[in-house]
């Protein structure tokens, strides 16, 4: 199953080293991570896009927890919780396909941040499977280059 | 004051009451190196290989329950010391280790001696830490120490850069408790497991008390024996947990798991309740854990850490906290659940079936030692008191058989990482520790020969070891594991070209004696300890062919165990 952690951690140096080791040492698989500064700027915020079934989540979290420096661990995919990733991606954009290409971006609700005669570069933020989608629909002739940043998320509840 | 930040490494060690030190000399320490020389509160002890120095400061912690202090100077220092501080990890144990960086400007630069200490280290520490500032060394000391010595107990690293020993700051002691945000280990075991164990306690017919390192390490040893002094539930111990329980009791079935009794491995096997206390169903354990679930039985399962819990079996009753505290609280709780103690004289009839089987028995010979008979006479010679510290194959499995422990905190051993070489040097640690008691360190002539070097280190300190080498001129283990499941194929296994024991001892100031025939064992061995201020090194030729029984092989289940008596 894919899980979302979202961990609390001390902006301290090597931070962001010592979960990226532990996922490594221990086995566990690790989808995306992204890291960054939190309203709080004593404290970062990761979000790693993990898989497993419950026991290993179970463990996996305990683990992240018992280092030093993490401050709170929670599994968003147990929560009500919004997720959201920014894409960009570099398409080829020649001739006719140009037009259909700017259709695709209106319906998903892209926007194009990059214009060449033979290329488009477009971002887009959803969740994961609304990325998904978009790179189906784009086809794989069309998509040259993507870069994405990985999931981040927050729960729904008041606190 | 305003001082050096070498002196505030020493003075804030000091502060910390350090006794001693375990080290090593370099470029990287030297202003360290300068204050130790001008004060003489902390003892720096000198070994002659760091891996010795982390060996030693972590036994000194088994022996004492203090933290061990290790210093070793950059790069080659440091990694050496990588095996002792990974060794210490596995085991859980206290250490704090200081190493010297290079100048802060230098790193990066692949300096001379440089090494990426803290991102070689991280796995193998509970914590590490590169010092950035001066103002910065004796909070972050003190903070490793707290850390080491709290939850789960393990080693914690402070990388400190040569320039910054060199500044100055202001420096006063501080004993005001550490306050980390983001560390705080449970403490209070929760009210509602703690009542759903007590009523498994209560209703159980066929109930085990499986204890570990944890009991030991969390000083529970006491607790402990109440708590089965009250139930009567039988007791057994893994191998980091020996002597957590008086081997002494009749309610003791010895050891458990891969070389375990087969009382013990039955009894974990077919109980209706367990109580697992700070012991970690390691796979040496419980072997297949597949295996292990098929019957079924409750698991109460208490450990500070979590992650222990249900991490390789899954746990009905799972009480997070303290060991002393919890098995405190089922004791007064008990005494209300529980105030007389079932007889579970089916249980017992079913236990005693399996002991008569004396699993541990073994046929002597007239013209060849007998690995067990030599700790059987250590143990005699000793009266069973002594600090044995084990190296790692054959001969620590019969030392931990053959050798019972009534007391926590005197059988020492690298059992999570099973490092060969550990045994000597813990032996220097522990008789630094206990400069009085008898120390006997049980060795085989492979592992020996991995930090040898500390014979050295135990001629300047006067260090009376007694050191026992089963000489079977075999890697013993290796050999056995060859002879099951290798068809017999010998690989790389045989001990060619050893040294002459007797006279490498001498060679280093030491005694060495020569034990080749049993009937010279009992009256060697007397001799041996009648030397009370020497190091005596027991060459001891014993049988190369013996294997250790009984044994449930890798990835087998407990109840199917290999008995002597099955060849
Ligand atoms: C050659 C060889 C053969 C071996 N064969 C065997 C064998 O036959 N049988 C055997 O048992 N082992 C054997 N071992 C050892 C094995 O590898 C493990 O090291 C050992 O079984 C682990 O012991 P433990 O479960 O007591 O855990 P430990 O490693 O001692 O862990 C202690 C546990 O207690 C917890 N704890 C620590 N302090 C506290 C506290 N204050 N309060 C609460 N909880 C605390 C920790 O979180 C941890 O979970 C062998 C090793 C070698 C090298
Ligand atoms: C540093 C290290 N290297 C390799 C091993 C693997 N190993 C385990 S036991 C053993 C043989 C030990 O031989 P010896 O010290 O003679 O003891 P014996 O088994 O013969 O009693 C080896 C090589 C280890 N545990 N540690
Ligand atoms: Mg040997």
């Amino acid at each position: 199953m894919r899980r979302i952690l979202s961990i609390l951690i001390e902006n301290q140096p090597g931070a962001l080293s010592r979960v990226a080791n532990l996922f490594s040492a221990r086995g566990y698989n690790i989808e995306s991570l992204t890291v960054a500064p939190t309203e709080d700027s004593t404290l970062s915020r990761m979000t790693v896009v993990t898989h497993g079934n419950d026991a290993t989540t179970e463990q996996i979290t305990k683990q992240v927890n018992k280092l030093i420096e993490v401050y709170k661990v929670i599994d968003i995919t147990e929560e009500k919780h919004v997720e959201r990733e920014l894409m960009i991606v570099k398409v080829r954009a020649a001739g006719e396909g140009r037009e259909e290409i700017k259709r695709l971006v209106d319906i998903f609700r892209a926007v194009i941040i990059n214009v060449t005669p033979k290329t488009y570069i477009i971002q887009i933020t959803g969740n994961q499977q609304k990325l998904n989608s978009f790179i189906t629909a784009l086809g794989n002739s069309a998509i040259l280059e993507i870069a994405r940043t990985g999931a981040c998320g927050l729960t729904r509840l008041d606190k | 004051m305003n001082i050096t930040g070498a002196e505030i490494v020493v003075r804030t060690l000091q502060e910390l009451n350090v006794s001693h030190i375990f080290g090593y000399p370099g470029g990287a320490v030297l202003f360290i190196y300068d204050e130790i020389f001008k004060q003489n509160k902390v003892k720096h002890i000198l070994v002659r290989h760091e891996q010795g120095a982390a060996h030693a400061a972590d036994a000194y912690s088994r022996s004492t329950g203090s933290p061990g202090v290790c210093l070793v100077t950059s790069g080659p220092g440091l990694t050496n010391a990588v095996t002792g501080i990974a060794t210490a990890y596995m085991d859980s144990i206290p250490l704090v280790v200081i190493s010297g960086q290079v100048p802060s400007h230098a790193i990066g630069q692949d300096a001379f001696q440089e090494a990426d200490t803290v991102g070689i280290t991280r796995s193998c520490t509970k914590y590490n830490v590169l010092v950035q500032r001066v103002e910065d060394i004796a909070p972050l000391i003190r903070q490793a120490f707290h850390i080491a010595q709290t939850g789960r107990p393990g080693p914690v690293l402070v990388d400190i850069p040569k320039d910054i020993t060199a500044q100055i700051a202001a420096y006063a002691p501080d004993k005001s408790p550490i306050v980390m945000r983001s560390y705080n280990p449970v403490a209070k075991a929760n009210k509602q497991q703690i009542k759903r164990a007590l009523q498994l306690i209560k209703n159980a017919k066929r109930p085990m008390i499986y204890t570990g390192g944890g009991v030991i390490l969390g000083n529970a040893a006491a607790e402990l024996t109440k708590f089965a002094d009250k139930t009567k539930f039988p007791v057994t111990n893994t191998l980091m947990g020996l002597g957590g329980y008086p081997a002494n009791k009749k309610q003791f079935l010895g050891m458990l798991g891969m070389h375990g009794t087969y009382e013990a491995n039955m009894a974990m096997q077919y109980c209706d309740v367990l109580l697992a206390i700070g012991a970690r169903f390691d796979d040496r354990v419980i072997g297949d854990p597949t295996h292990f679930a098929r019957e079924k039985r409750q698991i109460i399962h208490a450990d500070i850490d979590p992650s222990s819990i249900s991490k390789r079996v899954a746990v009905d009753v799972p009480i997070v906290g303290y060991i002393d505290d919890i098995l405190k609280e089922l004791n007064s709780g008990i005494a209300a659940s529980l105030p007389e103690p079932k007889p579970l004289a089916e249980w017992w009839k079913q236990i005693d079936g399996w002991r008569a089987k004396k699993c541990m028995n073994y046929k002597k010979a007239t013209r060849i030692i007998k690995p067990q008979q030599v700790i059987e006479a250590l143990h005699e010679e000793t009266r069973g008191d002594a600090f044995v510290t084990s190296d790692v194959g054959q001969h620590q499995m019969w030392a931990a058989q053959y050798y019972p422990f009534n007391k926590p905190r005197r059988w020492i051993n690298s059992g999570g990482l099973g490092t060969m070489g550990f045994g000597l040097p813990a032996a220097m640690g522990v008789q630094l520790a206990h400069p009085k008691a008898q120390v006997a360190c049980v060795t085989g002539e492979a592992s020996i020969m991995m930090c040898i070097q500390e014979l050295s280190t135990c001629k300047q300190y006067r260090l009376p070891l007694k050191i026992i080498n089963l000489n079977n001129r075999y890697m013993g283990m290796v050999r056995q594991w060859q002879e099951f499941f290798h068809g017999n194929r010998y690989a790389e296994s045989y001990m060619d070209a050893l040294p002459d024991f007797v006279t490498l001892a001498e060679s280093f100031g030491h005694v060495g004696i020569r034990i080749e025939h049993p009937k010279d064992l009992k009256a060697g061995i007397k001799h041996a300890f009648a030397q009370k201020d020497k190091l005596v090194f027991l060459d001891i030729l014993t049988d190369p062919t013996e294997n250790v029984y009984p044994m449930v092989a890798a990835g087998k289940g407990l109840s199917e165990m290999v008995l002597a008596e099955d060849l």
